[in-house]
């Protein structure tokens, strides 16, 4: 066995040993703009914040831009993963612990003591502290003072944009990793953080919206007060509340179809942008065993099931009884939502029966009990209290559980231990709709080039979603896997270009073979036939 | 119930007990010295770069044997006696088998070097090669040079892993031009140069002569036969090609060449005994092929076409088109049929190179009848597929040509150059 994991246990072995000095330049640059967060997060106070926020962010992106020039532009192009599992911040060593408690530790502050960072803690509810100082920033894009949400998001996109360079230099010799990290840091810059921003210039009232964030992964956006938020606003609030139905049933389905849930995933989404690109370094330290994926398929539906369930009960509760009031009864609503979820079940049931084999029972005892929910709940119902105190605990347990601790204190706080996607792998709801229709209504695979697979395992070793793919390629199978987020990292790595992700016919998509390509074509078609 | 064993762990042992497991419910055991569990022998490199763990380089998860019930068993063995159907191991023990493979793969080859057997020298093929390099050369500082000698592909795989960890290298090669045994003269000089943008000394039409030792018996020096020169280093890295380990099997009734002498249906003298994967050596070359091919595919190969024999489909090694890759440091490199180094009688080459000098490709193509004969890529990633079926239909090299584009496996939106190609082709053609 390799004895590198106890190389990068040890405080005595920085990684800064193999590191250049414009390197060492590059991060004293950037532990400088930490530092300036730091003491103003123990209350310095700034004479000119302005000036003092500029200077901090701009050297934390400084020094990531350099550190990354002489990282990957000293070398030739290709593939830059030397040391990844000896270093110890990318090897689950003791540096790869401290960043984890650290994130851990800002993520339990950000979502549960808020008050810690300064939020409302000076004289009449002004910030103090880490807050105070993004005040500027936040005056100067909607003009007025931050929250811990608008810090989160400005350091959010400054990750995203820092490191996605980073990540476009390190695959500077491959088109595909390029436009794809452009996309999500278009989309976290433009559509997550400075177009919620000037919305609220433009109408105060309407609920903060991030366009590309869809239902259920932004479960709030049906929620009681965000609803009555875009309807209050006239015609622009419900055609934002429109395009949020239209993006999950009708935008989704389609480009899903067309190119796999990687549209989403790996060109728009924020948790997966910021995965992508700061969480490029820990991306193979998802686990690949096979207990790990069958946890995987457990937790993820729960989440979907949870996510559904507590909607449903939510919208359910502030509809009437009375069609006087607005077409969408309660009953109406109710008898759509089952409807909607029979068309789905019996529709798969019938045409994907075979394709989904064994899981087929479970999808059926998953798609029973919801419906029996929904049923128990409705009738239930009819004793108000008891369902309004049911709909928003559940809400409730669901915002602390799933979108806080879930979401963020373990899927991006435990990024250097569980790798960078374990959210979007074991709890996200919208990641767990896009799989099931990539597993069974896409054009969407990666193909395996005929019997060239070597079994190198740097594919699966690379792969962020946990997925074996050598497990597929090494028999010459094309990877149709509802996790896969079509990040194409394991058709770059691959030594010897096995691997390619593409949008195809349906037919012969998913092609089990036991003989793979190159041998005898009398014992293929022997042995494959079956 | 029937025992079969298998001698090594390897792809070519592990994909036969594979078939065997789902054809019959035979009893298995895969007999190895050199690890507990199979592991990808060509991911070696990836461990020492930091890719990877040593782990990730098993194929199978441990769970995968037993459930499959491969009995695994670590012993090095030592003889075979034939008559009793009984393995010998070193340790004494001894094991009865019905049906014996012999799947024990390659050792690296030493020419009578002086000072080949010193304390960093060492060839890069098996798991404790990988331990014994981590051992002499785990940075710069303790491995100051290393010396590479001889130029194949495991050679150049070297050259990468010591430079990962900046170690300089020299690397000896006796040809003229990297590998120019294999690849036509255009693609191998653009390899030479290559190599050299890695920084690494690169010693064309170079031959060792002699390995130096210190007062510890550890590597001192080499010495160049050509020049006399003397380059200081601490490891030397020999890595001029492999032959079949089967030392072990000389003494037996079975009949050895360089390798286990078998015929198509890879069965050996003694009837239930076979040998299947880089050890084995057919009595007659099939097709172009050589008669000894240690290549991973071919070892998975025999595999999966021993598994029908002995499970009572007896078939012959029937190998489809030829088909290899690798990689030179950041350049890919694919072939489908044959391209050969030097164009053979009544063959033609077309070869077209980017500007960029990191990708290219040769067509080989029959001069009469204009028939497509292979293809070696660089840079550009092509689709097996396609080639197959183009090389069976025997397709003109005018259709391949025109038709490049349906091949191509690059990943999304990655230039073209199927265009370029097509008008260098054309070009060409005009001035013939
Ligand atoms: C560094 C490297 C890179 C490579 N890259 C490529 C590549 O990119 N593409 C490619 O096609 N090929 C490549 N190869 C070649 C390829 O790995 C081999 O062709 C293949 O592994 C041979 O498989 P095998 O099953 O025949 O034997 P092996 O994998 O060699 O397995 C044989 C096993 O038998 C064991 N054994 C031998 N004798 C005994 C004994 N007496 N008792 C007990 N056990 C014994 C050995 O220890 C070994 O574990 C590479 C090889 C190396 C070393
Ligand atoms: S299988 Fe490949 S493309 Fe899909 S998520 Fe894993 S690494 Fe990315
Ligand atoms: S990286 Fe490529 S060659 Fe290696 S196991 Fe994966 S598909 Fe096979």
């Amino acid at each position: 066995m390799s004895n590198k994991l106890n190389h990068s246990m040890s405080l005595a072995k920085p990684d800064a040993l193999n590191i250049t000095t414009k390197q060492k330049i590059a991060l004293i640059l950037g532990v400088v703009g930490l530092f300036i967060l730091a003491l103003a997060l123990f209350n310095t106070n700034f004479p000119n914040k302005g000036l003092f926020l500029t200077l901090s962010l701009g050297l934390i992106v400084l020094g990531t831009i350099v550190y990354s020039r002489e990282a990957y532009l000293t070398k030739l192009e290709g593939i830059k993963n030397d040391g990844q599992w000896f270093k110890s911040i990318s090897s689950r060593g003791i540096w790869g612990w401290i960043l984890g408690v650290i994130l851990t530790g800002f993520y339990i502050v950000l979502y549960f003591y808020p008050k810690y960072l300064g939020l409302g803690q000076g004289a009449d509810g002004a910030n103090t502290g880490l807050i105070s100082l993004f005040d500027p920033l936040s005056q100067l894009l909607s003009g007025r003072n931050a929250s811990q949400w608008f810090v989160y998001g400005t350091l959010y996109t400054i990750a995203i944009l820092a490191f996605g360079y980073k990540f476009i230099l390190k695959y500077r010799h491959n088109r595909y990793q390029q436009i794809r990290t452009v996309s999500v840091m278009f989309f976290q810059l433009g559509f997550a953080f400075l177009i919620p921003e000037f919305m609220y210039v433009m109408n105060n009232d309407l609920p903060y919206y991030d366009l590309k964030s869809i239902w259920p992964l932004n479960y709030y956006i049906f929620d009681e007060w965000s609803v009555n938020g875009f309807l209050s606003n006239g015609n622009i609030g419900l055609a934002l509340i429109l395009f949020g139905i239209i993006s999950i049933f009708v935008i989704t389905p389609i480009l899903t179809y067309k190119f796999g849930k990687r549209w989403y995933c790996s060109w728009v989404c924020g948790c997966g942008g910021l995965a992508e690109t700061a969480g490029d370094s820990f991306r193979h330290l998802s686990s690949k065993k096979m207990y790990a994926w069958k946890l995987e398929r457990w937790l993820i539906h729960l989440v979907l099931v949870f996510s559904v369930v507590m909607t449903t009960a939510m919208v359910y509760t502030y509809l009437g009884y009375d069609k006087n009031d607005f077409w969408l009864t309660r009953s109406v609503f109710i008898s759509l939502v089952i409807g909607f979820l029979t068309i789905i079940f019996v529709g798969v049931m019938y045409f994907k029966r075979q394709e989904l084999g064994k899981d087929a029972k479970y999808g059926a005892i998953g798609f029973f009990s919801v419906i029996a929910l929904l049923l128990i709940m409705h009738f239930t119902g009819t004793t108000d209290n008891v369902f309004y105190v049911k709909a928003s605990s559940l809400r409730s347990a669901y915002g602390i559980y799933i979108g806080s601790i879930f979401s963020g204190v373990i899927g991006t706080g435990f990024y250097p231990i569980l790798g960078s996607r374990s959210w979007c792998r074991f709890g996200c709801p919208m990641a767990a709709i896009l799989g099931f229709q990539q597993r069974l209504f896409s054009k969407f695979r990666i193909t395996t080039n005929g019997g060239q697979c070597i079994s190198c395992g740097n594919c699966s070793n690379s792969c962020e979603m946990g997925i074996d793919v050598r497990h597929y390629a090494q028999k010459g199978e094309n990877i149709v896997r509802s996790s896969c987020v079509g990040c194409g990292i394991c058709s770059a790595v691959c030594p010897r270009g096995v691997l390619k992700l593409e949008n195809d016919s349906m037919k012969g998509r998913i092609n089990p073979t036991e003989v793979l390509l190159g041998n005898d074509v009398d014992l293929m078609e022997l042995v494959n036939q079956k | 119930m029937e025992h079969i064993v298998i001698i090594g762990n390897g792809i070519s042992g592990v994909t036969l007990a594979r078939h065997i497991r789902k054809l019959s419910d035979k009893k298995i055991t895969i007999v190895s010295a050199e690890t507990d569990y199979f592991f990808s022998r060509t991911a070696l490199m990836y461990v020492y770069m930091g890719h990877m763990k040593f782990e990730h380089t098993q194929p199978y998860e441990n769970w995968f044997w037993e459930k499959n019930r491969i009995n695994l068993k670590k012993g090095y063995v030592e003889n075979i006696h034939t008559n009793s159907k009984t393995l010998q191991f070193a340790d004494g023990d001894t094991l009865q088998y019905d049906k014996l493979v012999i799947a024990t793969g390659s050792k690296p080859n030493k020419f009578g070097w002086p000072g080949q057997d010193l304390e960093g020298v060492m060839g890069m093929y098996h798991k404790q090669d990988l331990d014994n390099l981590e051992k002499h050369a785990p940075n710069k500082d303790v491995c100051k040079r290393a010396v590479i000698v001889g130029g194949g592909l495991i050679g150049i795989e070297l050259a990468e892993m010591l430079n990962s960890r900046s170690i300089p290298v020299t690397f000896l090669v006796r040809e003229s031009s990297f590998w120019n045994g294999v690849l036509p003269e255009g693609e191998s000089a653009m390899i030479n140069r290559h190599i050299k943008n890695h920084h690494i000394d690169l010693r064309l039409s170079t031959n060792l002569k002699e390995i130096k030792s210190d007062e510890n018996g550890k590597v001192k020096s080499v010495i160049i036969e050509e020049t006399g020169e003397e380059l200081e280093c601490n490891v030397v890295g020999l890595t001029a090609g492999v032959s079949p380990n089967i030392d072990f099997i000389k003494d037996s009734a079975i009949e050895t060449g360089r390798g286990v002498k078998v015929n198509r249906f890879l069965e050996t003298n003694i009837a239930d005994v076979y040998a299947i994967g880089d050890c084995a050596e057919q009595h007659e070359a099939i097709g172009n092929r050589r008669p000894i091919e240690a290549v991973w595919y071919t070892g998975r190969m025999m595999g999966e076409t021993l598994a029908q024999t002995i499970c009572g489909n007896r078939i012959e090694y029937k190998p489809g088109h030829w088909f290899n890759s690798a990689k030179f440091m950041d350049i890919e490199y694919q072939t489908y049929g044959w391209v050969f180094a030097k164009s053979r009688e009544n063959e033609a080459h077309f070869h077209w190179k980017h500007q960029d000098d990191t990708k290219c490709i040769t067509v080989a193509y029959h001069k009469d009848s204009n028939e497509f004969l292979g293809i070696n890529t660089f840079g550009i990633r092509m689709r097996h597929e396609i080639f197959d079926k183009w090389l069976t239909e025997k397709r003109d090299v005018d259709y391949v040509m025109n038709h490049l584009s349906d091949a191509n496996f690059d990943p999304e939106f990655y230039s073209k150059f199927e265009n370029d190609i097509l008008s260098a082709y054309n070009n060409q053609l005009q001035t013939a």
